[in-house]
């Protein structure tokens, strides 16, 4: 191999803009999700988020998804 | 119940391990309504206390409480101004010191209240920090290519009827699209060897579809990949050529990104989380599932 790679990667590239579902993907599905005194409690999160899911996704019946990529095949490698 | 609009309420972004280079880093920074971004320590001022942090700045509670949320969630522009400005500050903090990435739209009503649950969950964050430490995350993307209409000779051979030069180029674009979802598990199965070279994690995202999605042609992969930052060219180069030499078949990576899709181990992860999304769009769109064995399985018409 050729010596450890070194990634300037780690710094953030001001000029990188990330596509907006790639986001939406961390920020909806990832993260650490709280409890707590919030104001919003953690089931109306998950319901806000599920609905918003639906809109990104739009799967409808007629157009179903071919995969249904249920789960992952392996979590660890 | 209504909140108060004048009083401004506490938005998190994430929880990171105490730097002294940090707040510096952070001045400028503003969140996600314009607001300057600050730090909670806790325990700060104490023996021993504030080794963790929590980044936060104030937002209008007229829209970040619970019925602006609901009300502005739906609105993708304001979501996209949100989710863009949230992870500039993941950004920012994840490049000075580990991070755990908060989910989108954690909100409190004060900086103690959000301090209270920070003291409450201090240790569990220091360990997960510690675990993730040193280590970036990588998303990689497979599409099958959305093949150029597999071309049916726009003149019909002469010795075919109408139907049987129909049935003949449906037939060869079906060949078509099944050679392209082997490529595409090809790429897949490579990508699993270069994790299994390089990186310490891996979750799946469900593959990406409707508007926000384009016309990329058709996502059958998408994961993300915990990776230790000293192998992290190593990796983005290995996945970056794993659709080489296969027709039909597109793989993109992004990153390095904050690990916010290993922010909560996989196993605490399963009861609340991606797979209430997963299966709650699933049942809402998808037709009968037989559990998938493979990464990526070929439409069957």
């Amino acid at each position: 191999m050729t010596g450890p790679g070194r990634p300037a990667a780690a710094a953030p590239l001001p000029d990188r803009q990330v596509a907006l579902i790639d986001l939406l993907d961390r920020l909806l599905a990832g993260g650490v999700v709280l409890t707590g005194d919030v104001v919003l409690s953690i089931a109306d999160i998950d319901l806000v988020r599920v609905s918003l899911r639906a809109l990104i996704v739009s799967v409808s019946p007629e157009n179903p998804s071919p995969f249904e990529h249920s789960g992952p095949p392996a979590r660890r490698s | 119940m209504t909140t108060s609009t004048s009083e401004p309420v506490t938005y998190a972004y994430a929880v990171a391990r105490a730097h002294p280079d940090l707040a510096p880093s952070l001045t400028g920074l503003v969140g996600v309504s314009g607001a300057p971004v600050h730090l909670i320590s806790e325990g700060a001022g104490e023996e021993g206390g504030g080794d963790v942090v929590l980044v936060v700045s104030p937002v209008s509670a007229a829209d970040f409480g619970e019925e602006g949320l609901r009300r502005h969630l739906e609105d993708l522009d304001w979501l996209e101004a949100v989710a863009r400005a949230h992870h500039a500050v993941v950004e920012a903090v994840a490049a000075r010191t580990p991070a755990l990435p908060l989910r989108l739209a954690t909100v409190y009503l004060d900086d103690a209240s959000a301090r209270g649950m920070l003291r409450s969950a201090v240790r569990l964050f220091s360990e997960r920090l510690d675990h993730l430490a040193g280590q970036v995350e990588w998303g990689v993307k497979i599409y099958v290519e959305a093949t150029a209409e597999a071309a049916p000779e726009s003149a019909p051979a002469a010795d075919l009827t109408p139907g049987r030069a129909y049935l003949s180029a449906r037939r060869r674009r079906r060949n078509d699209l099944e050679a392209s979802y082997r490529a595409a598990q090809e790429a897949a199965d490579r990508v699993g060897d270069v994790a299994r070279a390089y990186a310490t994690d891996r979750a799946a995202h469900r593959p990406q579809q409707g508007v926000l999605a384009g016309d990329a042609g058709e996502n059958v992969f998408n994961d993300a990949f915990r990776v230790p930052r000293g192998r992290s060219e190593a990796f983005r180069a290995g996945a970056a050529g794993a659709g080489h030499g296969l027709a039909g078949v597109r793989v993109e990576v992004t990153g390095p990104w904050a690990p916010y899709s290993f922010a909560v181990p996989q196993e605490d992860e399963g009861t609340r989380g991606t797979d209430d999304a997963r299966s709650a769009a699933d049942t809402a769109g998808a037709d009968g599932s037989d559990g998938s064995d493979g990464v990526v399985r070929g439409a069957t018409p």
